[in-house]
This record gives structure tokens, sequence and C-alpha cells, in this order.
């Protein structure tokens, strides 16, 4: 329902913006112009199709982190890519759907600082060019070696 | 017969048989379904001339109609249109009836996307569902291409979508047995899913279109999308030489905005149908660019894929003309008059590639008028069939 929405809004002072025509409208907008959207709030199953849609416009579910929130702080944080069987234990997979999960996670604690390191770390390590991330989309995998981003992880961090 | 009465026997025939049977239905399901159609029936026609119903709607709908018939008139196109307008603001029923008649004695339509007014009560049901379940228009196929001139970040779209669009999500059947807990029903039916799907591979096979492939979210909705897989996989049996295979709803979204170029002809039901088609809209330019249309066993009704209003640019002169006018082309093959429909199509691609003329849609400051006039200027370079002002 709308109301609690926008009574919820007019509390925090946020601007609310109803997509009467979600998602349709919302879709293509995202789309040709996903800067212009902060949070989303909407029902199961057109969250199942925008957060996606969404991951596959920041690179795919391998960067894509993830938290479940229920009553009284019970939180479940995970990360939303499969479980890639031909690459386990071959030091290959991607960390960073998880590691973000993560310091989600650290946040939903109150421990910023700790998760702003590890975050900052963490987008670091990807914008550095040593580690080079060869990556297909969607059910596909993330090449890397684990070792060597966490090492690089870690003296940044430091 | 002392064989038949063993047990094991009766049980091992029963299963041969029901085997056979189930082998055989989908066999005469598939030809009834093929043979049944989208036969699309004979448009009016009177002393060469065609008459469409055209529905202006809400929005830039009236604006763009109005182009439509300007640049009609303006190539000679032996089309007289029978206006039918449509108030959103009415509860009463009546202007959507005699639209829905009109386009029962016409054949075909044009049409602008109708508001649908949501102040009022829920029982008030959106003109434009209402007329394509009266009209039984079951299948909403969006072309969507790749434009020259038209930057985007991905290029080589060319997906056909093609969305189940009578049933499913909706059916417009929902109730609160509880004050503050709604139901909603999906519905889906072996019936339709057989149709939609034939009509997709048909489709596929008209076009020389290699794949097509099913959006679906049966791992959730195991009976009702399952059985929508089902069909389509049953129906894909029958066109051994087009590649079929099925893809979840929220993968496919980000399959979409990451590598497009892989899907080719796509099926799905209503509301997948509504976000996917918008997706692919969105990723070759906007809704301003793509044509949509809604054909029936006997009727056909063309309009704007994407079925947006555009209220907040109305009556400005800067909404895109370009998908509108690109319905009444695909409106004039479906009259037969392929002539008409090339040359004009022919001017729309020319006048898009000229980014001075791109409306604010696609990040240029043109007018609509401006650019309705630059494809008439470029079909009266072309050649005959205009006429002289």
């Amino acid at each position: 329902s709308p109301v609690p929405c926008r009574s919820a809004s007019s509390l925090a002072l946020i601007l609310f913006r109803a997509f009467l025509t979600c998602p349709d409208a919302c879709v293509f907008q995202m789309v040709q112009d996903p800067t212009q959207f902060d949070v989303l709030v909407m029902p199961n199953l057109y969250g199942d199709i925008l957060s996606d849609l969404c991951a596959g416009l920041i690179g795919g579910l391998g960067v894509t982190p993830s938290g479940n929130i229920g009553a009284n702080g019970v939180a479940i944080f995970e990360s939303v890519h499969g479980t890639a069987p031909d690459i386990a234990g071959m030091d290959l997979a991607n960390p960073t759907a998880l590691l973000l999960s993560a310091v989600m996670m650290l946040r939903h604690m109150g421990l910023h600082d700790h998760a702003d390191k590890i975050q900052t770390a963490c987008f670091d390590t990807i914008r550095d060019k040593k580690v080079r991330l060869k990556s297909l989309l969607g059910g596909l995998q993330y090449f890397c070696s684990f070792k060597s981003k966490f090492q690089t992880m870690k003296a940044a961090c430091l | 017969g002392k064989a038949v009465c063993c047990p094991r026997v009766r049980v091992l025939l029963v299963l041969l048989l029901r085997r056979s049977f189930k082998k055989f239905r989908a066999g005469i399901t598939t030809q009834i379904c093929a043979s049944l159609l989208c036969r699309h029936a004979p448009p009016a026609r009177y002393g060469g001339r065609h008459t469409v119903t055209l529905i202006p709607g809400d929005g830039i709908g009236p604006e763009l109609a109005k182009h439509v018939c300007e640049l009609f008139r303006f190539c000679c196109v032996p089309v007289d249109f029978e206006v039918v307008n449509v108030d959103s603001t009415k509860t009463s029923e009546d202007d959507i009836n005699n639209a829905i008649m009109a386009i029962r004695r016409n054949g075909v339509a044009l049409k602008g996307n109708i508001e649908t007014n949501h102040n009022l009560p829920p029982s008030h049901k959106s003109r434009n569902s209402l007329l394509r379940t009266t009209l039984d228009l079951y299948a909403s196929v969006m072309h969507s291409q790749s434009l020259p001139g038209v930057r985007t970040h991905h290029r080589n779209i060319d997906i056909i979508t093609i969305r189940e669009n009578t049933e499913g999500e909706y059916s417009s059947l929902e109730h609160e047995s509880v004050p503050g807990v709604v139901e909603c029903l999906k519905i889906i039916t072996r019936t339709k899913s057989l149709r939609i799907a034939d009509y997709a591979f048909r489709t596929a096979r008209e076009k020389g279109r290699r794949r097509v492939t099913a959006i679906h979210k049966a791992n959730i909705m195991s009976l009702g999308d399952g059985l929508f897989l089902e069909c389509c996989k049953e129906v894909a049996s029958g066109y051994p030489e087009i590649t079929f295979n099925s893809m979840i709803v929220d993968n496919t979204t980000m399959q979409l905005v990451s590598r497009p170029q892989q899907f080719d002809v796509m099926v799905m039901p209503n509301l997948y149908g509504n976000v996917v088609s918008n997706v692919c809209a969105g990723l070759v330019g906007g809704p301003g660019l793509v044509p949509g249309a809604n054909y029936g066993e006997n009727y056909a009704v063309f309009e704007t894929g994407t079925r947006n209003t555009g209220k907040s640019i109305a009556n400005r002169n800067t909404a895109n003309p370009t998908a509108m006018l690109l319905a009444s082309c695909l409106l004039l093959d479906h009259l037969k008059l392929h002539g008409y429909a090339s040359m004009i199509r022919k001017a729309i691609l020319s006048t898009i590639t000229d980014s001075q003329l791109h409306t604010a849609d696609l990040g240029g400051k043109g007018s609509t008028s401006e650019m309705v006039q630059s494809i008439m200027d470029a079909i009266q370079s072309s050649g005959p069939r205009t006429q002289r002002h």
C-alpha cells in the first residue's frame, strides 16, 4: 500500500516518487539512466527481477552483495551468485560479492570503521590493474586469483 | 485373457496407454493450434480504400495521431481513419465499447494509450486491458532493433518479444478475504499458452529467426509457469529447425543489460512480457522509438510498444513521433500496403540518423513537428506518391 511509504517519507523528509506503472515505466528508465534512482522498494517478484537487472548493470552477481533483514535485528547476508562447483577449491572464485556482503553485515552490526576499511580496500583492489578480473556475466564465472586479491586487499587495509 | 487379468500386466497396459494418449493429445493440440491460427481477417475495403479505427488516447496520443493523419494524407495512403475518442475520466464503459465495436467493424486500429485513472475504485478496469481481452488480441509483439544514428550502450540488438496479452497476472482477479490481506490470481491456461507459443514459433519461422527463448519463473511458480514452459516445449518439438531454450526472468533481465545480442525471439507470459519488452525498448533508445502490435485471430491493433501516455510532455511538441509512425507502418504492412510502409519507414530511418532532429528523449532539442516535416521532405525527394501542397 502506498500510504505507509508516503507517511514514512514525510516523517523523514525523503523524496518519495511512486512509479504508478511500475515496473514497466521503471525498467526502461533504469536501463537508460540508472543514476536517477536511489532506493527502490517493491513487492517480492518485482524485487527479484529488478535486483538482478541492477546487478547486471554494475557487473553481475559476482560483485553484488545482499542481505535479508528480519524482525528484531535478525539478518542473513549472502552473495547471490551460483555455487560454481567447476571452479571450487581452485583459488579462482571472485570473493567480491561475499566480501561486500560481509561489509553490509558489519554496517548492520554498527562496525562502520571496519566496514569502511574493507570496502575501500575492495574497491581499490578492483580498480588495481595488477589483479585482472576476467569476467563473463550471468551464471558464468569470474576468474581471478583469490590469494593475490586477498594479499592486495590486506596490504590496502594496513 | 489370463495375461490381461494379471495385475502387473494391467498396470503396464495402463501406463502404455497413458503415454501414447499424451503424445497423441500433444500432437493433435499442436496441429489444432497451427490450423486455428492467427489467420488475420481481411480488413474493410471500399473503393480500394481501407477504413481504420483511430483511438487518439491520452497524453501525447492525440498530437501523434494528428501527425499520422497528416503524413498519410501527404503520401496519399488509401486509408481513411474513423476516429473514436475514449474519455478516460468517465466510469461508464460506453466509450470503450464504441471503440471495440468500431474495431470489430473495421478489423484494424491504431491506438494511443488510454490513461488508467487510479483514483477510481478497483472495479474500474483498465480500458486498454478491456480492449485487448474483449477483442482477444492475444499476442503483443514488439520488435526492438538498434537504430542507426541513435547512440546506445549496446549495439546490434534485434529482439522480437512476444507477450501473451490476455491472461496471466492481468486477469484482474483480486480479492481481500481478510482486511489487509489481498490475494491476486495469476491465470495460466494450457490453451492460451499453446496458442502464444505457436504464434512465437510461426513468427520465428516466417521471419527466418533461429532461436526462441521462453521466459518464466517456473522454479518458484512450478504449476503456473511450469505449465507455460511445458506448452512451449511441446510446440518447439514441431519446429526442429528452430533452437528452443528457456531462461528464468530475473536472469533474463541481467543478461539483457549485459549481453542482449544473445536473444532472438522471446516468448513469455503477460507480466514478464511487460518488463522484458520495456527493458528491450530502453536498450535500443527508449519508448519513443519502438512500435508495438497486438494481434488476435480476427483483429489487429497497433500502438507504441511501451504503451505510455507521456502525460508530462503532452502538447509541448517535444514527443518523439518515431514509435507511433513506425506503428503506422506496421499497420500498412498488415493492410498489405507494403509500398507505402517501406517508403515511410525508409524516410523515418533516414531522419533519425540526423542527430540535429533528435527529440529530448534522445538527448536532442528537436521538436515533433520538425521531425515529421523532415520525414515528409525525405518522402518528397524520393519520388511519386506524394501530394504537392
